[in-house]
């Protein structure tokens, strides 16, 4: 069985410098990998480019069993991307936002309803998304990821702006006992370690570190961000 | 292995956003239309005529829905690029071009709208011939012109908006690829505004189509060079 | 590896450019009506036909470029247009000269060719403001490309339409382009139109040299230099950045 994500000596440049640099790494289907690392990094660049998002400059890029950039359009509609920006349209209402992403990925608007109650927003559904606080339009963004099912999930800060309730609810979707694949970038290393199999530390595009989250320890964090 | 959806799905629902934004914002049809109608006041005092006929008449009406349709064109991307709508889009299994075709259509029907009172604006306060019997031509002239400057329109929507000084670069992309569009308006509508009125050419109506059909056919072929990252 | 043949190409130019002037001045015909003042013929229309042909040929390495995805046809592309621009301003300014010694005017409308030339300069104007505005490389890269091919498109067909709307008033023009001149005048204009070929090329070579040279001087100072962060970052260009300049490295 393919792994999820294989990554074998990936770059990405951005003009003559290097975003991504000799990336390598492997992640089993059901397991969840934590990206660290300081601003600048490349975290973001990695996750856009495991979203089909980016295209790979250089080395192996395998998701979910299929090459890209080449292959491209047959994950796209398997990848939940959940990032800082909530893609929505801030004058349409959570329903009607997430009935437009159906029709994009070809799904059965029914799910809609169940993960709008998931995440306790029914009630404001049909109201303006720009009336809506910043944790409200994250739950819908989750929705929004979550919609087609996807089995791999890409997760930048997923928890920020959501207060502990929010999180709580949002767990059973995004968190480790959904069962899906996940990347998570995060700036909370405690953390992201805690529900991580995996972790991978970036510093200025390179791997600095690249372990199971069990054997790694505080000081080797700390590097990273020193 | 996901499928991608059908593409009539993907456009209609595509569609269906761009005019649910616009009918709750209003950002480019009001605007589109009031700046026509106050163009046409600025051409009476600049032009210091009561009424123009003939080939005046053509100048001013498609200059001024030109310059209209470049308000739109700025616009036509803005929100998508302001709120993810790309991202959103692009991680999406569906058909690039489907984009494409949504925000072409979206544009000439922003067009019609806006027409559909300017131009009659335009025969109230400047319009020496009566429009009756031109209608049908202007119509046809009308609609082509809306075809060309979808096309190109979307493109060089596409193509300013994630620029740092897009409100600049699409008129000046825009207007020289459209000014064929005004070449071949212009001189079909010239002789329906004369006065006695004379008939349309029509080989300017079939170079104004083929016109659109050659832009229309690059745009489709180029626009997902212009969405990836 | 463009610096190689440029030498040779420099002296070849030179040599044919120096003939055919020598050609125009002393051993074409004076023009029956026009005079003197029509040898500027012999620089404008061969300027006009290798600028046009000069964005053409943009627009096709710019679909190279979109087909492969390799920097190299951006570059080849951006130089391409950037030397057909700076011959194109060229080519206004020896028109208005021709449209004054010819008809009394600075600027005639009824001069198809000279319409479409100018609107489109007025396109390939935007080319580099437009590469300015966005800042990503690669991003830059195809919105350029794409730029490119639509503009290549657009020039065959502005001609054709440009010259379909204007009244034939001028039909000399025509005659003159169209090969309908006698023997000794055609052969020069022959010889013009190569040396202009030539010129463009040999501006074209060193152009693509000299942006080599400079990518190749910074790689080896980034080479060279035991910190990533020692040099200062390239300023915000219109040009594109040339990737791995031939030098193996880390």
């Amino acid at each position: 069985m393919a792994a999820a994500i294989e990554l074998d000596g990936v770059t990405r440049r951005y003009g003559e410098r290097l975003a991504l640099a000799e990336v390598t790494l492997t992640l089993e289907e059901g397991q969840t990998l934590a990206v660290l690392g300081p601003n600048g990094a490349g975290k973001t660049t990695l996750l856009r480019l495991l979203a089909t998002l980016l295209r790979p400059h250089g080395g192996q890029t395998h998701v979910l069993g299929h090459a890209l950039p080449d292959e491209a359009w047959a994950v796209r509609g398997r990848i939940g991307l959940l990032g800082h920006e909530p893609l929505l349209y801030r004058e349409l209402s959570a329903r009607e936002n997430l009935r437009f992403h159906a029709a994009l990925h070809g799904v059965d608007a029914a799910a809609i309803e169940t993960l709008l109650a998931t995440v306790a927003l029914e009630r404001r559904a049909d109201e303006p998304l720009r009336t809506l606080s910043r944790g409200m339009v994250q739950r819908a963004a989750v929705c929004r990821a979550l919609l087609h099912d996807p089995p791999l999930l890409l997760l930048d800060e997923p928890r920020a702006n959501l207060d502990p309730a929010a999180s709580e609810l949002v767990e059973p979707l995004i968190g480790r006992a959904s069962g899906r694949t996940r990347v998570i970038v995060s700036h909370d290393p405690a953390g992201a370690l805690a529900e991580a199999d995996l972790v991978l530390g970036l510093v200025r595009g390179r791997v600095a570190l690249h372990s199971s989250a069990g054997a790694v320890d505080a000081a080797a964090i700390a590097e990273l961000y020193r | 292995m996901s499928d991608s959806p059908p593409i009539r799905t993907v456009v209609g629902a595509l569609l269906r956003k761009e005019l649910r934004v616009e009918l709750r914002t209003f950002e480019s049809i009001p605007a589109m239309t009031l700046f026509s109608v106050t163009t046409y006041v600025l051409f009476h005092f600049g032009l210091q005529q009561n009424q123009v006929g003939g080939s005046l008449a053509s100048g001013v009406l498609w200059v001024t829905l030109l310059f209209a349709a470049v308000l739109g064109i700025n616009r036509l991307f803005v929100a998508d690029a302001e709120q993810g709508g790309f991202d959103g889009f692009l991680l999406s299994p569906a058909d690039r071009g489907a984009l494409l075709l949504a925000k072409g259509a979206a544009l000439f029907l922003y067009l019609t709208v806006v027409e559909v009172i300017s131009v009659p604006a335009f025969a109230l306060l400047l319009l020496e011939p009566s429009l009756g019997a031109a209608m049908p031509g202007l119509l046809a002239v009308l609609a082509l012109v809306n075809l060309g400057v979808a096309a190109i329109g979307t493109l060089v929507g596409a193509l300013a908006v994630r620029t740092r000084s897009r409100d600049l670069l699409g008129p000046l992309l825009s207007l020289p690829l459209l000014v064929p569009v005004v070449i071949g308006a212009a001189l079909s509508t010239t002789p329906l505004f004369s006065a006695p009125a004379r008939a349309m050419p029509l080989h300017w109506l079939v170079i104004l189509a083929l016109y659109d059909l050659v832009f229309a056919v690059i745009a489709f072929a180029l626009f997902d060079y212009l969405l990836e990252d | 590896m463009y610096g190689k043949r440029l030498r040779g190409l420099a002296l070849t130019t030179a040599a044919l450019l120096t003939l055919t002037l020598l050609a125009v001045f002393f051993w074409a015909p004076n023009d029956r009506t026009e005079g003197f003042l029509q040898k500027i013929f012999y620089v404008h229309v061969p300027m006009a036909i290798i600028t046009l042909s000069g964005f053409i040929a943009g627009g096709v390495l710019a679909i190279q470029h979109l087909r492969t995805g390799e920097s190299r046809w951006d570059l080849r592309s951006y130089v391409a247009i950037h030397i057909s621009l700076v011959f194109g301003v060229g080519v206004l300014v020896t028109g208005s000269i021709w449209a004054k010694a010819a008809w009394g005017h600075w600027w005639v409308w009824s001069e198809p060719t000279l319409v479409s030339f100018l609107l489109v300069m007025l396109l390939y104007a935007t080319y580099q403001p437009l590469r300015f505005a966005i800042e990503d490389p690669e991003r830059q890269a195809r919105a350029a490309s794409v730029f490119a091919i639509v503009a290549g498109v657009f020039v065959p067909i502005c001609f054709t339409i440009v010259r379909l709307s204007t009244a034939y008033v001028h039909p000399r023009t025509l005659d003159n382009i169209s090969g309908n001149l006698p023997g000794r005048m055609q052969l020069v204009f022959w010889m013009a139109i190569g040396s202009v070929f030539l010129l463009w090329l040999l501006l074209w070579r060193y152009e693509m040299a000299s942006k080599h040279t400079s990518a190749q001087l910074r790689r080896l100072r980034q080479l060279l230099s035991e910190d990533d962060e020692a040099l200062p970052p390239l300023r915000r260009s219109a040009a594109p950045t040339v990737e791995h300049a031939g030098i193996a490295g880390r």
